[in-house]
């Protein structure tokens, strides 16, 4: 196996979490709604996975209840939000202290437990290609599902009607409302979605990443997740750029280091925020097509009229 | 009426505050602060396991609180005074982070007493405690040289802080006993624990071609890579050998339990004084996990290494040690560096093929 795809790989891996949720999130937040408790729904989504997974030896089992979990989440933050119209900021901070907090609890008796990591794919002969044989036919199914995930968001927000429906309501809920989409079901729907993502996102790491539940292990993620989704200007194949971006320069700064290149390493450590801040800085120049696509009532809570 | 209930209510609310805290009160109350969750494995976890090691020898005559995930700077400073308020008459600040939080705090609580480990400022009622865990390094840095087909270890270093550094170049030195021209390829992650990262760290090792591990990081992370990658590793602060079952070497297990349950008994007895303790292998709070996954001799030998620091037949740190620009560093504890140096150290040793970031 050569560097380059020895990098590639590490890179896919550190990548994946990051994608899974922030794909969620940018469903959620083109339906004008901004969850912030992304790390809590998370962090559960580990927990409840690695739970699953060890009672059951089963990634799929594991990988299911993650993302129920993380959709469990979501819907105590949609009642809240949707149902109560209470302010969507403070309740996304909220969600992400319950969510670390009840995922300690959880998780406290699987400390210090093993499983057995995520199966992965294994196509004899293809797997062989030189430089991208394990790259392409040697993931575990997260991997792929995240590609799929973001192709099927991309058709969804595009390409269908209901895609439409909802990024208008992102946009405008007070004219869908008037032309009769019912706003808070589809709200509703794309926070549940969101949460189901984070929990998968979650259970990446406490299944295939580092097989094993600590407390605390998404370690920020979260939030590098909805920092994400801003720095991909709300766009699905844009996301899928940033996260790999950032995936690649947290991975190659620890091999940097390793090759003595006598860079600082806080330096190092600080690269990925560098990078997206200056992405953002130049999203931000952008006019036109190219520049965010920010929805336009996000994080505004809407009340039907009647 | 109801206003009167009310009263009532809050009367023998107090009432019942006061009879529940009057048997209390008598007990020494100790808190405990963790820089990570006290699930992580390692760190936090052995100081966890001290503490309930603390509760079951004084049993009713302590009662002990713990805070968890506190962050290094000024947020550590509100929990250690969290503390202090709640009545706490001895404090244990868990990492090197919460120096100068704990310096502060107890300034204001003169009559609290404070214990922070790993540091070095200390005043009346603040002492300071840590293992000589680079006693365990040299012994590590002996069976890696020993079991290295590559002549490369790997090693994934925290912050730059003087008690990391000491690490590296215990590591180093034992190693090179074994094997001049051993070789380190260190990457720091600049956190105590993030098992993602950790686990990428160590890939990048494995990739760049080093085949025995080592960590100065909380998770059993490293321990799972070197696992799945099929190479050796050493475990940190607790037995990680569940993690990597063919892979462990041994692992450096810090044993907080003896010291707290010695400081509280001081503080019972009225005879605790601020000091500054450093035990090491031979005060038993730096253990050795066995020694696995090495033939016979390779064991003999970390044995006998271990038995010859115990009996102070070898400082890790003996004399002349010179530094990677074959420098000879000052020899203030006459044979063998003095405390003093350990706990600053800021260079590497000769050998070492990396700047120490920062300088």
């Amino acid at each position: 196996m050569g560097m380059l795809e020895a990098i590639t790989l590490s890179v896919i891996a550190a990548s994946t979490p990051l994608l899974l949720a922030a794909a969620g999130e940018l469903v959620v937040e083109r339906s004008g709604v901004l969850n912030l408790g992304v790390e809590g729904m998370m962090i559960m989504g580990a927990a409840c996975g690695f739970a699953a997974a060890f009672f059951t030896g089963s990634t799929l089992i594991g990988a299911l209840a993650g993302t129920c979990a993380g959709a469990a989440l979501a819907l105590v933050f949609a009642l809240l939000t949707l149902g109560l119209a209470v302010n969507q900021v403070a309740t996304g901070l909220a969600l992400t202290i319950l969510g670390v907090g009840l995922s300690g609890l959880i998780g406290a008796g699987f400390v210090g437990q093993r499983i057995a990591p995520a199966p992965h794919l294994f196509l004899p002969v293809l797997i062989d290609l030189p430089g991208v044989g394990r790259i392409l036919f040697g993931q575990d199914a997260f991997v792929y599902g995240s590609v799929l995930l973001v192709a099927g968001i991309r058709r969804f927000l595009f390409r269908t009607r209901a895609g439409l429906a909802l990024r208008a309501i992102g946009d405008n809920p007070a004219s869908a409302h008037a032309l009769g989409y019912p706003v808070l079901r589809v709200r509703l729907l794309a926070v549940l979605f969101g949460g189901a993502c984070a929990g998968l996102g979650g259970a990446y790491l406490s299944l295939a990443y580092t097989p094993f539940f600590v407390p605390g292990m998404t370690a920020g993620r979260g939030w590098i997740a909805l920092a994400l989704v801003v720095f991909a200007s709300w766009r699905p194949l844009r996301l899928v750029g940033g996260a790999y971006l950032f995936g690649a320069v947290s991975i190659l700064q620890l091999h940097a280091q390793g090759l003595g290149l006598g860079i600082p390493s806080q330096l190092m450590s600080s690269l990925p925020y560098l990078a997206t801040v200056l992405v953002l800085v130049l999203i931000s120049r952008t006019r036109g097509t190219a520049g965010s696509a920010a929805p336009a009532s996000l994080g505004t809570a809407f009340v039907p009229d009647r | 009426m109801r206003k009167s209930l009310i009263t009532v209510a809050i009367g023998a609310m107090a009432l019942a505050a006061t009879e529940a805290s009057a048997p209390a009160a008598e007990k020494l109350k100790i808190g405990l602060i963790y820089v990570g969750p006290v699930g992580d494995f390692g760190w936090s976890y052995q100081h966890d396991v001290g503490r309930k090691g603390l509760e079951a020898a004084l049993g009713d005559k302590i009662e002990t609180t713990y805070l968890e995930n506190v962050n290094e700077g000024p947020d550590a400073e509100r929990s250690v005074e969290q503390l202090a308020r709640a009545g706490n008459k001895l404090i244990f600040a868990t990492s090197f982070g919460f120096m100068d939080s704990t310096v502060k705090v107890a300034k204001k609580y003169p009559n609290v007493m404070f214990e922070h480990a790993t540091g070095f400022k200390r005043a009346a009622n603040l002492s300071t405690y840590s293992g000589r865990f680079y006693e365990g390094r040299y012994i590590q840095g002996v069976i890696a040289a020993k079991m290295s087909k590559k002549g490369v270890l790997g090693y994934i270093g925290s912050f730059p802080i003087p008690e990391v550094i000491s690490g590296i170049n215990a590591t180093m030195l034992g190693a090179q006993s074994v094997n001049p021209n051993i070789k380190v390829k260190i990457i720091w992650v600049n956190t105590w624990f993030d098992p993602g990262k950790e686990a990428d760290a160590a890939k990048a090792l494995a990739d760049q071609g080093a085949d025995v591990l080592m960590q100065h990081t909380d998770s059993a992370a490293a321990m799972q890579i070197a696992a799945q990658r099929g190479i050796l590793a050493f475990g940190q602060d607790s037995d990680m050998i569940k993690f990597g079952p063919n892979s462990q070497l041994t692992s450096i297990v810090d044993n907080w339990a003896p010291y707290y349950v010695q400081r509280a008994k001081d503080m019972l007895d009225g005879t605790w004084k601020s000091a500054d303790v450093w035990g090491g292998l031979k005060s038993r709070l730096v253990t050795m996990a066995p020694y696995t996954n090495m033939p016979a001799d390779v064991k003999a030998l970390a044995e006998r290494t271990e038995a010859a620091i115990i009996d102070g037949l070898l400082h890790p740190f003996k004399c002349p040690v010179v530094d990677q620009d074959g420098k000879t560093v000052e020899c203030k504890g006459g044979t063998y560096l003095d405390d003093g140096q350990i706990l600053s150290m800021n260079f590497y040793v000769k050998g070492v093929d990396d700047k120490v970031p920062g300088k």
